[in-house]
């Protein structure tokens, strides 16, 4: 049962990278991609449906997360305190750089609203990487299950690390890398003309980034955390998912060249859900590791809730999770194509 | 200043408060809104539907501030209440989960198609786009509702082996006694909130000669749904939650009521200062007999004082919670007095031309946001010392290893933050009122520089 929630909060959160992460993306490279005033609208046109559905994947994987494993959302939600505050202050901006610039019709307003969105995003990303760079290296857990990080320390890996260390700086700069990409996929996908070439070039540029960071990143893990390697030989078709990361990395060079914009982004998708999917299948049965005593850490076995919750949890999530994929599906569908800039409902 | 109690405490406070400022609103417009677009249905009237794309501006800005600002909410639990998420996670996680699931997802979806999509999907998909963003407000409101009645009337749980609270009954949690009779008392606010602003905003328009003919359909609406609104708030909700207050939180009550002293025939005291050093109230108007009335429904049955209660059970706050809930009292009671006047007003035709009474319910707008928020600060300040009711005590519920230091480094953060994030929603709020429902004819965008000048 909590092995099954393991993986219902993981695909919640793989989701949230998806779906968002190319919000986060576009908002990357709008102020590159998108130079004119009716490009810019075009870029927040194409999410502009979207984010807000998109987002609500990180409040429900959240909560997912706080009724499956209520000491592991206490926990960590403590100890990374710092970081997630400001990442609440980014989402913040983020939401306001999207929905505020459309209201008011001066060329000032809309530029301050155009770097309040592509910074915030460009910060999330780093931030989001950088967060599961420290689940996957550890944290100075104590007996009781908490642990307090500071933003920094040395910036070395060890029992006493801060949020920021080579290794997640590393992965913060990866998830960054992928997310550029994911949102130029994007929005290559929804826009016409300059904007779409442009995204397209970033989208072939960041590639070369995206598989030199990958490898690097993947021996830094072997390297920072060996026991990843542990389930590959304990399960033997976990390989297939190394597998899928390179094939969706062919996929994506084979589908910008042959300008095929549907495939590309569902190459980068692929990417994502691999590259998550790998992380959470090597972390398993673990949820955060100690670096203090190996004991300490958290697991779905000392983290979990209640076994009635849990599987009552098991009807309502599935109806809940069938109703919100209907929307979605319903959302997607009625906004599908090309951005048309008219002139209803703002941006 | 300097305790991490203390620090905890006030930030969900403030957080929570400013958050609280957007939601009421959204949540008491909605259905507004739905009937709107539904008279445009029914009526097929054009106007209605300018008015709802009105409103529906006013509900997509408070909308996304309610989004920004909630999304802390979720997170704080963990952050600065980390031993209480781990000690009732097993219980209130249920309703917060369910409440993404089912409340989030829902309104988020709806909002893209009913902000964006009237033109392209036609009147039919935007009704139901319209009432499905209702549908969804209504039901987070519920489950957000379901986690406090559980902070305040704890059912349905067991504590396991580990020390931590365990659901044992699903419908015990959602059904909670506490939870129905809050919810409706909330929702109840939120809508007055909602038609108080459309009032106003209606009584703006007509006393400033603009838009005349959406200012008295503004008013129309506006006013008899308040007046029915408040007429609720106090009876039957308002006064179902004061029972449950006095079976469940004896000590509650009679600090709110300022009752130091158990009495027979006690009377309800409509002013008055309580100076919890010397256990009495200066200078107090009451109503005798009143209290043991509502209370019990007999003149002169006992109520409790604080003297029959350990002083470690006692509220730490007596004086805020003595005033939160007689603000909350008071200006619900004059809610009543103004729509009922307004209304029979409507009803002989005299509102539109009676100027001092535009002028009041032009006015009122700001009161709703108080009496709610007094209204939490009495459900909240009057559940302490307790996190959870009888269960486990505010001080052993916050996250012991957030310093006092780090609390007050992002409470500060947020403090400059939510100041830029006012002063932009008063500005663009002030613009849309300015603009007006006729303004929003279509290609609007166009012309906002021009209109800039003539809303400033």
């Amino acid at each position: 049962m909590e092995t099954l929630w393991f993986i219902l909060v993981a695909l919640m959160l793989t989701a949230y990278v998806v779906l968002d992460g190319f919000d986060i993306g576009a908002g990357i490279i709008s102020l590159i991609v998108a130079k004119t005033h009716d490009e810019r609208r075009t870029v927040l046109r194409a999410i502009g449906p979207v984010w807000d559905g998109n987002e609500v994947w990180l409040l429900a994987a959240g909560g997912a997360l706080f009724f499956a494993f209520p000491l592991l959302y206490a926990s960590s939600f403590s100890g990374f305190y710092l970081p997630l505050m400001m990442v609440l202050w980014l989402l913040m901006l983020r939401g306001i750089g999207i929905e505020l610039r459309s209201h008011v019709s001066d060329p000032m307003w809309w530029s301050f609203f155009d770097f309040v969105f592509s910074i915030s995003s460009l910060l999330l990303a780093i931030f989001f990487g950088a967060a599961i760079g420290n689940v996957v290296r550890g944290v100075p857990l104590n007996a009781d299950g908490y642990f307090f990080e500071a933003l920094w320390t040395n910036f070395r890996v060890g029992t006493n690390p801060g949020i920021l260390d080579w290794y997640t700086v590393l992965t913060g700069v990866l998830a960054m890398i992928a997310l550029t990409v994911h949102g130029a996929h994007y929005i290559a996908l929804k826009t016409e003309g300059d904007l779409n070439g442009r995204a397209r070039s970033v989208a072939a540029f960041g590639w070369f980034g995206l598989v030199l960071l990958t490898l690097l990143s993947l021996i830094s893990t072997l390297y920072v955390r060996p026991q990843v390697t542990d389930n590959f030989r304990l399960r033997p078709w976990g390989w297939i998912i190394p597998l899928v990361v390179v094939a969706s990395l062919v996929a994506m060079q084979i589908s910008l060249r042959k300008g095929r914009e549907l495939a590309a982004f569902l190459s980068s998708t692929t990417y994502i859900v691999g590259m998550l999917g790998g992380a959470a299948f090597a972390m398993y049965p673990y949820l955060l590791p100690a670096t203090t005593n190996p004991s300490y850490s958290l697991t779905i076995y000392n983290a979990k809730t209640g076994a009635y919750s849990l599987s009552v949890g098991l009807v309502w999530w599935a109806i809940g999770i069938a109703l919100a994929i209907g929307y979605f599906t319903f959302l997607y569908r009625s906004f599908r194509g090309k951005v048309v800039l008219d002139n209803e409902g703002g941006y | 200043m300097d305790s991490a109690l203390v620090i905890h405490r006030l930030h969900f406070a403030f957080t929570i408060t400013y958050h609280y400022l957007f939601p009421q609103l959204t949540m008491g417009l909605a259905p507004l809104i739905v009937i709107f677009k539904s008279l445009a249905l029914w009526k097929g009237d054009e106007r209605y539907n300018k008015a709802a794309r009105f409103w529906a501006k006013i509900f997509a800005i408070n909308f996304l501030f309610g989004v920004i600002t909630g999304i802390p909410m979720e997170f704080q639990f963990g952050t600065n209440w980390a031993r209480f998420s781990h000690y009732s996670g097993g219980v209130i996680a249920t309703a917060l989960a369910m409440e993404g699931v089912f409340a989030f997802f829902l309104e988020s979806s709806f909002l893209g198609l009913f902000l964006f999509g009237e033109k392209r999907f036609g009147q039919r998909i935007h009704w139901l786009a319209a009432f499905m963003v209702f549908a969804g407000s209504w039901i987070s409101g519920f489950f957000i509702i379901v986690t406090d009645a559980w902070m305040q009337h704890p059912v349905g749980y067991e504590i396991a082996a580990d020390g931590t609270a365990h659901l044992n009954s699903f419908w015990s949690l959602l059904f909670n006694e506490w939870a129905l009779w809050q919810y409706v008392h909330n929702m109840g606010g939120a809508v007055i909130t909602g038609s108080f602003a459309m009032a106003a905003t209606g009584a703006y328009y007509v006393l400033s000669r603009k838009q005349e003919e959406y200012g008295r359909l503004f008013l129309r609406v506006g006013v008899i749904v308040a007046a029915i609104a408040s007429l609720l708030q106090l009876f039957p909700t308002g006064d179902r939650q004061g029972k449950l207050v006095t079976d469940y939180q004896p000590v509650t009550l009679a600090a709110m009521e300022g009752l130091f002293q158990t009495e027979s025939g006690a009377s309800i005291v409509l002013v008055g200062q309580p100076d919890t050093a010397n256990q009495k109230l200066d200078n107090p108007i009451y109503v005798p007999k009143a209290l043991s009335f509502l209370t019990h429904r007999h003149w002169e049955a006992e109520v409790k004082g604080l003297n029959e209660f350990p002083h470690d059970q006692w509220p730490d706050n007596i004086p805020l919670l003595y005033y939160s809930y007689h603000i909350m009292v008071g200006l619900g009671t004059i809610f009543i007095l103004i729509m009922v006047t307004a209304v029979l007003m409507l009803w002989r035709t005299k509102l539109f031309n009676s100027r001092w009474m535009l002028w009041i319910v032009m006015l009122s707008f700001p009161f709703p946001y108080i009496a709610n928020t007094a209204g939490w600060i009495t459900a909240e300040v009057g559940r302490q010392p307790w996190l959870v009711y009888g269960l486990m005590r505010t001080n052993e519920g916050y996250s012991s290893n957030v310093s006092a230091g780090n609390g007050l480094f992002t409470l500060l953060g947020f403090m400059g933050m939510y100041t830029v994030l006012s002063i932009l929603f008063i500005i663009l709020i002030w613009r849309e009122v300015g603009h007006g429902p006729d303004f929003l004819s279509g290609k609007n965008h166009e012309h906002g520089k021009m209109d800039l000048a003539s809303a400033a």
